[in-house]
């Protein structure tokens, strides 16, 4: 760790990345005061050809991405390892959430336990051991735990999880009880769990130069944030394509707002801005673009996606499903299923894979 | 003989708010008042029952002025098993009743009121034992005798869901789970009110604040 902090002062790159990273942060902490100004002088001057509640909803929005841009911020600088523990609470959360709006019988009860207190700290373990440990355990260096942690959940969680509800003993509906958790799992945990994996990479550009310290977190802590803004603005361009111009409704039954226009619009606004943002990552222009885009439709798919999970529950929001807990699924949807894309897309092109 | 008292009484005042906590942290509970408002006024809180958290859950959520002068009754054989439930029943200041041997003189409903006095209120389970079925159980008589006896006491229904799934009869390890806890407006013993039209009221007060 104090290595670490030492490299990350001592270096001075070619790349300068740390100064692109932090610019990255002081443009975004430069549009959130700008929105939040806005939305104070909206509230306090009433334009009438605006809908009071849209504001509010707007201000509201604001005062959530402050919380998060403060949370993760406060993560990155404490370093890899409490960045890994933030976003494994965030998948206790949300499967939480996610299991307690699905039906689960009796005899699903040990096979939860495990999930819960064995398989979601697990998979965050083996994240958080990162390079250092497999260098020492196994004396190769520049892995981590990949091959391990890409297959705890699909290969053995999937095969442990009918196992212990079998013995339970309880036959009713078997596949779909044992669907349901893996689903949760699958969801709220290894997905999301991609996020952090960012931070285990050497990065590199396209052409295979070193993008960074190779010693610090910190060019990788910049790239997170870069993916979870993208994640965010392609959400918010959406629902705003689909107000200002939204004609056609995607599949009414699971959604009544995502229109075609929104998704087309909310797709090249996201496409744009991302490329724009190019000089923060290793991309470039256009490789920017690309990432941002797939980023973007990746998000949309898990929007459907959860959205369709809770017409099926007959749920609004999974905030509404207990009152008074927020809703952090809601927030965090898009992020999961963007999340496996980003990694695998960075860890093919943008990285050292040994 | 008295030092280890004050000991015990030391281990207590940190255990007890700690052991709160954690109740709150694993049951997710949030608690809901409709039509009716926290009060430190004499009370009995009347709740379904459906698994062993339900009473420390539901004391550990009460805000903690209400919470220092609320009793939760339970059955002392499960209570007293083991030196750590033991201390736990103690760390929450539960009412132990016997569900076995029944005295004449000591009958639960005198017990709680003697031991709440003037001052305290109570939670009761009128269910009985923990319930595995999707209805409520029928009631027993307890509230009515309670009613009866303390007229002044207000019988608020509570109604706690999913703290089932969260620890079900018969396991001992918790899931942490979200559950709800809804707390709805008072109900009293009208004057010649019969046993059993009370208590299937007092059933229907818990019953609708399910669907709320």
């Amino acid at each position: 760790m104090a290595r670490a902090i030492l490299l990350a002062q001592s270096s001075n790159g070619p790349h300068h990345v740390h100064t692109q990273t932090y610019w990255l942060l002081g443009v975004v902490l430069g549009l959130l005061v700008v929105a939040y100004v806005a939305g104070r002088l909206l509230k306090r001057y009433p334009d009438h050809s605006l809908n009071p509640a849209l504001i509010e909803r707007f201000n509201h929005r604001i005062r959530v991405w402050w919380l998060m841009c403060a949370i993760l911020v406060a993560a990155f600088l404490m370093g890899r390892v409490p960045t890994i523990i933030l976003f494994g609470c965030l998948s206790f959360w949300s499967l939480r959430e996610f299991i307690t709006m699905t039906p689960t019988r009796r005899g699903d009860h040990r096979a939860l336990f495990w999930i819960f207190f064995v398989f979601t700290p697990a998979q965050y373990a083996l994240v958080a051991l990162g390079r250092g440990a497999y260098e020492s355990l196994f004396g190769v260096p520049h892995r981590d735990f990949y091959s391990l942690y890409s297959v705890a959940i699909p290969v053995y969680a999937l095969l442990f999880i009918p196992m212990r509800t079998a013995m339970a003993g309880d036959p009713r509906r078997f596949l779909e009880r044992s669907a349901k958790i893996q689903a949760g799992l699958f969801i709220c945990v290894y997905y999301l769990s991609y996020a952090p994996a960012l931070l285990n990479l050497e990065l590199t550009t396209s052409a295979g130069a070193l993008w960074g310290d190779p010693g610090s977190h910190v060019q990788n802590a910049g790239l997170l944030f870069y993916f979870i803004l993208i994640v965010q603005l392609g959400d918010m361009f959406q629902q705003v394509w689909s107000r200002l111009a939204g004609r056609r409704v995607i599949a009414p039954r699971i959604h009544a707002s995502r229109t075609w226009e929104g998704l087309l619009g909310g797709v090249t606004s996201t496409t744009l801005v991302g490329a724009l943002l190019w000089w923060a990552t290793p991309f470039q222009f256009w490789q920017a673009g690309c990432m941002a885009m797939v980023v973007a439709v990746a998000g949309f798919g898990g929007g459907m996606v959860m959205s369709a999970i809770k017409r099926d529950r007959g749920v609004e929001d999974y905030g509404t499903l207990v009152q008074g807990h927020p809703g952090i699924l809601d927030r965090i949807d898009s992020l999961c299923f963007a999340a496996p894309l980003f990694y695998h897309l960075t860890r093919y092109f943008f990285s050292q894979v040994y | 003989m008295a030092s280890a008292e004050g000991t015990g009484g030391l281990v207590m005042a940190i255990t007890g708010p700690m052991l709160a906590t954690i109740a709150k942290l694993v049951s997710g509970a949030s608690l809901r008042w409709i039509d009716c408002q926290p009060d430190t006024c004499q009370r009995v809180y009347f709740a379904n029952h459906t698994s062993h958290l339900d009473a420390l859950v539901l004391w550990s959520c009460l805000p903690k002025e209400i919470r220092i002068r609320t009793r939760a009754v339970a059955a002392r054989d499960y209570w007293e098993k083991g030196p750590i439930r033991r201390h736990m029943a103690r760390s929450f200041n539960v009412l132990l009743i016997d569900r076995k041997e029944i005295k004449v003189h000591r009958s639960p409903v005198q017990m709680m009121l003697q031991e709440i006095g003037e001052r305290d209120s109570l939670i009761v389970f009128p269910e009985g034992s923990r319930n595995t079925k999707e209805e409520l159980g029928e009631f027993k008589s307890g509230l009515y005798y309670l009613g009866k006896k303390r007229p002044d006491l207000e019988l608020v229904p509570v109604y706690m869901e999913n703290l089932n799934r969260v620890l079900p009869r018969g396991e001992v390890l918790p899931v942490p789970l979200l559950s709800c806890i809804t707390i709805g407006p008072p109900i009293w013993l009208e004057a010649g009110e019969p046993k059993n039209d009370f208590l299937n009221r007092a059933r229907e007060a818990v019953q609708r604040l399910r669907d709320r």
